[in-house]
């Protein structure tokens, strides 16, 4: 038999439909997806308290839930915001609209967690922030698509500024990260100092990101009097002025108000002993957090886990916990109605240990002041801290009244 | 106490101290761009990522080795130079021929592969390296704390900076190199190999950014990122000097430097802008820049 061309192509043609429609009916069928977007800093001064660990951290979680999810799949994307709300705000949109995520998590940086924020309430999503300390976030720029899972600037002020207030430091000078976190850390940690009956000697805002040398601010902060050095920064910024303020053998008590495990790494225990500082995870604080670590620190060995990363574990654990209750249909329909349901179950995992969310959507767990550990104390590398003083659920965050969330009012 | 525009001499003293330290730093990297661009018309994009790679690896030879800071001083610009080296022969050298800005995006990329590979190996909190014994300490000058080893920060730094401008400009080797630049062809006739002295300028300029790095390692951590926080800066101090100036870029360092320590002091939030402000300024009054010639 002679096969034409126009034959043969009509043939592969009809061959490619036939077989192509029942894999399209069998994709009806399929599963829904929920997808899970990390979004954080993967190049830039807040690589290492967030970036691949916390994405790392979030694939733990949907791999542990996986028996447990009721006729849905999760997936895990990840994305650099480099720091640049724009950039986050347009791969929030991009995830949205394009990609079908259903939640962003992480997103530290408060100028970027405010735009992906409204972001995600205006595409009807869940923002689930691991990551930005600003307490505007659950605030006067909370909405009801966002949960604020392990820190903010109040509770920071509250825990390692208020022990050291109650230590007699009560005149301050602030070194501070010129935007939204910053400021914000720096605001809430003056109330408190104020309300204590301190006051605040000065001040100094450098440009973020991008500055190095700290020494002027310290000089600064010197002859300011002060006794207290309050540092309203992070990362990179917060090693660089420690180890400068060492160096110029500053005479202040230093309080770090935003310090993680691997800042204490970076600096080592020479420098960093007997800083105080405020986590609401620490991997070595009891069975739960020790289990948790274990599992995950084979895939991130030069990175152990800090509140940020064990928060994208416990926030996305939860997340799944939600959809369960309320089905994935509904579920996939609105990120509202999965932000109701997290906030109306208990929260339970090894990280955390039991907790809640409030309405405005801060989840509420006790947050712990570490002192950190002399050089001849530490067993070795991540044996960091000794508990201080734990501050209980109630007492550690900014009561619900005092946050001026606007559809609480309502 | 003294007071110069209302504000008190003793902390604008010990401010404009701490800026002529970042000045050094400038000044040494802008040094080397300088000879990058004077002598080889390329635009050395990758000037801050080879700073990095020289406090790498001065901290790669303490740790994994045991080699301490003072032969690192030596040996760590040795090895990125010889990368310099290499990267010249490879890549840049094809470029000789094309527009400016085909060696800035070249040089632009391998800045970013650098910069990447190192953040994909040790992270971005950076590596503690210490001070050496023999630099520990600081004297009290009155006005301020002076740890020792900035002191010998700005002295090392200046004084290879001068070195670097008297050898270029008051040697037989400098007086080739210039000429060579000029007009190639002619150097060649003479029997001077004119390929290999480029190379090794490009070395040596790439051992001048190491060299930073590795002076930069005991005052900042070793930061994959510490070379992009400061390239900008470095070039906007090259552009107010002049492009390719070496005495300009020398003394436009350490004046930015300067310029931004006061500014911290009095208007903390502008200090991110105070030297692109100057910048336009003088590229709107003297667009050759402050040492620049006129071409």
């Amino acid at each position: 038999m002679e096969i034409s061309r126009r034959k043969l192509l009509g043939t592969v043609t009809t061959a490619a439909a036939t077989t192509a429609l029942p894999m399209s009916r069998a994709r009806a069928q399929a599963k829904p997806v929920f997808k899970l977007g990390v979004l954080n800093d993967q190049s830039g001064p807040y690589r290492d308290t967030g970036g691949i660990t916390s994405v790392i951290c979030t694939k733990q979680a949907v791999e542990e839930f996986s028996s447990l999810m009721q006729g849905y799949t999760v997936e895990v994307v990840t994305a650099d915001h480099q720091n640049k709300p724009d950039v986050g705000a347009s791969i929030a949109r991009q995830w949205f609209d394009r990609d079908g995520v259903d939640a962003i998590l992480d997103v530290p940086n408060s100028g970027v967690a405010l735009a992906v924020s409204a972001v995600a309430k205006e595409k009807n999503k869940v923002h689930l922030n691991t990551g930005a300390a600003t307490s505007d976030l659950t605030g006067v720029q909370c909405n009801e698509n966002f949960i604020s899972w392990n820190y903010d600037t109040w509770m920071l002020a509250q825990s390692t500024g208020g022990a050291t207030v109650k230590a007699g430091g009560d005149t301050w000078f602030f070194i501070t990260a010129d935007y939204a976190f910053g400021h914000k850390l720096e605001g809430d940690t003056t109330a408190l100092i104020k309300s204590a009956k301190g006051s605040v000697k000065g001040s100094a805002s450098y440009p973020f990101p991008g500055t190095t040398d700290f020494s002027s601010f310290l000089l600064q902060a010197q002859s300011s009097g002060a006794k207290v050095l309050g540092l309203a920064n992070a990362g990179g910024d917060t090693i660089n002025s420690i180890k400068q303020a060492k160096e110029f053998g500053l005479t202040m008590d230093i309080a770090a108000l935003l310090m993680f495990i691997s800042d204490v790494k970076a600096l080592t225990l020479e420098v960093a002993q007997g800083l105080h500082l405020t986590e609401s995870f620490y991997w070595d604080l009891n069975d739960g957090t020790r289990a948790f670590t274990n599992r995950v620190k084979s895939k991130t060995p030069d990175n152990w886990p800090n509140m940020s990363h064990a928060g994208c574990y416990s926030g996305s654990l939860h997340f799944m916990k939600a959809i369960n209750k309320i089905g994935a249909t509904a579920a996939k329909a609105s990120g509202k109605a999965i932000v109701e349901a997290m906030k109306s179950l208990p929260t339970e995992d090894d990280a955390f240990g039991k907790g809640s969310i409030r309405q405005d959507g801060r989840s509420l767990f006790p947050s712990y002041l570490f002192q950190v550990k002399k050089p001849s104390e530490s067993k070795g590398t991540w044996d960091y801290y000794k508990l201080v003083q734990t501050t209980p659920a109630e007492q550690a965050w900014r009561p619900l009244k005092d946050g001026g969330c606007p559809f609480i009012k309502a | 106490m003294l007071m110069v525009l209302g504000y008190n001499i003793g902390p604008l003293l010990a401010q404009g101290m701490l800026g002529l330290i970042n000045g050094a730093f400038y000044a040494l990297l802008s040094l080397g761009l300088a000879v990058i661009f004077g002598l080889l018309n390329i635009i050395n994009f990758a000037h801050g990522a080879l700073f990095m790679l020289g406090a790498v690896v001065s901290w790669m030879l303490l740790n994994w080795i045991g080699i301490g800071y003072w032969p690192s001083l030596i040996i760590a610009p040795l090895i990125v130079g010889a990368f310099g080296v290499l990267l010249e022969k490879v890549f840049i050298s094809k470029l000789y021929k094309l527009d400016h800005l085909y060696g800035l995006l070249l040089t632009f990329g391998v800045a970013l592969i650098v910069e990447g590979l190192a953040r994909n190996q040790f992270g971005s909190s950076g590596m503690a390296y210490a001070v050496p014994d023999s630099l520990r300490g600081a004297t009290k000058l009155g006005f301020m704390i002076m740890p020792t080893y900035r002191a010998w920060v700005v002295v090392a730094s200046f004084v290879v900076c001068i070195s670097t401008w008297l050898i270029l400009e008051k040697t037989p080797i400098g007086a080739t190199l210039r000429a060579a630049t000029e007009n190639a062809a002619l150097v060649q006739s003479f029997g001077v190999n004119v390929p290999r002295l480029v190379t090794l300028t490009y070395g040596a300029g790439v051992a001048l950014a190491a060299f930073a790095g590795v002076m930069a390692a005991p005052v900042y951590s070793v930061n994959p990122n510490m070379g992009s926080n400061v390239i900008i800066v470095v070039f906007a101090v090259v552009v107010i000097g002049g492009m390719g100036s070496i005495l300009g870029s020398i003394l436009t360092g350490f004046g930015l430097g300067l310029l931004e320590g006061f500014t911290k002091y009095i208007y903390p939030e502008g200090s991110g802008v105070v030297v692109f402000v100057l910048m336009i300024i003088v590229l709107l009054l003297r667009p050759a820049g402050l040492f620049g010639k006129v071409s």
